[in-house]
């Protein structure tokens, strides 16, 4: 997770990551997603801050987080072997 | 430290969208604080964009090219030190260095000081011979070959697998993935630049890029990662940051102790898939973003300039997350502003007058 730890993101959501020079724009739920996995949360416990924020239903959310994690796999942002606790 | 007050000779103006290093050097120069000295403009050509930048130059000379020959620059900078001074010539293309390696004694004589490397040390560098560095100096190399005639690629195949890259001496780098597209590149190659033409594994990943100065003894005075951003359809980097890579740093370090590198480069390295870093090529010389290194508290320009002089150099730590972006832009001027460079090949107080 050192990749994530090390992510520069700023407020609007540009995300720099300064050991590749890689660099992502995310909207205000990516940035709360990526802040929380950053922050050791949990699939449930990001779902359930997230259904806090947006009005959107659990299962959408749940998918969406999940997809999200999958992309950052893809990405390398996190280790192939990352997967959200429940 | 006192501020630097003395002249400066930059070449390598032409900021074309291949551009060459100078005007990026100039533009470190400037940015330096402790710089109070004058730049001289060192151009091929008339119509060498960087001629006509606002505020870069306080005159500009042409030179002859390399082909012509040592006599005829050395020559030339003479003329140029007794007409407008030049206390440190920083050279910024690679076919400029042959003429100049080995004339540190003649050129202080004239009172021109430079930071080059010696001949052993550029020629050890040189892409014909980076298979060395791999059997040498245990640094990580693509499996290469030097060919001198087109024969030789069609039984390269028992040596190498494809795609391979076909590079010539100087410039430029072309992927091959069949031995036709190889055959065609070696004659292209070959046409422009001459032989021999160097032949490299492609290594499939992510390039990055080093700038750096080498002490000459084996250690390094500054060294600043970049990866590009953006790039042209040339492969040139239009846009890039700084970062903060361990590996390619230790990397550079192992290279300039093994090659006791003294001067600047510029190291090209591929990332593969895994991580593995794989040296492509070390460039004799500053690259056309060194601009960059002043922009991230690390001005490898200025600090060439005080190690000419013999100043002893320690810079700071660079910043992370410093980036450049090009532009091309059209520079508005006179058609007078060409009559001087082309018909007496000087222009002085050029910044004066923009």
């Amino acid at each position: 997770m050192d990749t994530l730890n090390n992510l520069a993101i700023s407020p609007t959501g540009f995300v720099f990551d300064p050991t590749t020079g890689a660099t992502y724009s995310v909207n205000a739920t990516g940035r709360a997603v990526l802040e929380g996995i950053r922050d050791g949360l949990g699939l449930e416990a990001l779902v359930a801050q997230l259904s806090e924020r947006f009005a959107v239903g659990e299962a959408d959310l749940r998918r969406d987080v999940l997809e999200y994690a999958r992309v950052l796999r893809e990405q390398q942002l996190v280790p192939n072997t990352f997967e959200l606790e429940s | 430290m006192a501020p630097f007050t003395g002249t400066v000779g930059v070449t390598g103006l032409n900021a074309t969208d291949n551009p060459g290093p100078g005007v990026a050097v100039a533009t470190a120069l400037r940015h330096h604080p402790d710089f109070q000295g004058r730049i001289v403009g060192l151009a091929y050509d008339s119509l060498d964009p960087g001629l006509y930048l606002p505020g870069l130059f306080d005159a500009a000379f042409l030179i002859p090219y390399p082909s012509t020959g040592r006599a005829a620059l050395l020559g030339r900078l003479e003329y140029i030190r007794e007409t407008e001074g030049l206390d440190v010539l920083i050279p910024t293309l690679d076919s400029e260095l042959p003429a100049l390696l080995g004339q540190e004694p003649t050129l202080e004589e004239m009172g021109i000081r430079t930071f080059l490397p010696t001949r052993a040390q550029h020629d050890e560098r040189a892409k014909a011979n980076l298979d060395l560095l791999r059997s040498r100096h245990d640094i990580p190399v693509p499996q290469c070959e030097t060919l001198v005639s087109v024969d030789d690629l069609y039984t390269l195949h028992e040596r190498m697998d494809f795609p391979v890259v076909v590079k010539s001496l100087f410039y430029g780098a072309k992927v091959a993935q069949t031995l036709d597209e190889a055959v065609a590149a070696f004659h292209m190659a070959a046409a422009k630049w001459g032989l021999p033409i160097i032949v490299q594994r492609f290594v499939a990943g992510e390039e990055y890029n080093v700038a750096a100065i080498g002490d000459g003894r084996g250690g390094v005075v500054g060294a600043v990662p970049m990866k590009k951003l953006m790039l042209t359809d040339s492969g040139k980097g239009w846009a890039g940051v700084t970062i903060a890579d361990r590996p390619l740093l230790a990397l550079t370090e192992r290279i300039m102790a093994a090659l006791k590198w003294r001067g600047p480069c510029e190291i090209e390295v591929m990332r593969d898939r895994d991580g593995g870093l794989h040296l492509m090529e070390i460039n004799p010389r500053f690259p056309a973003w060194i601009d960059l290194t002043a922009g991230a508290g690390q001005n490898l320009p200025f600090a060439y300039v005080q190690l000419a002089m013999g100043e002893a150099v320690t810079l700071p730590p660079f910043k992370v997350g410093a980036a450049f972006v090009r532009a091309s832009t059209n520079t508005l001027i006179d058609i007078s502003a060409l009559d001087a460079i082309s018909t007496a090949g000087e222009m002085l107080s050029t910044r004066s007058s923009s």
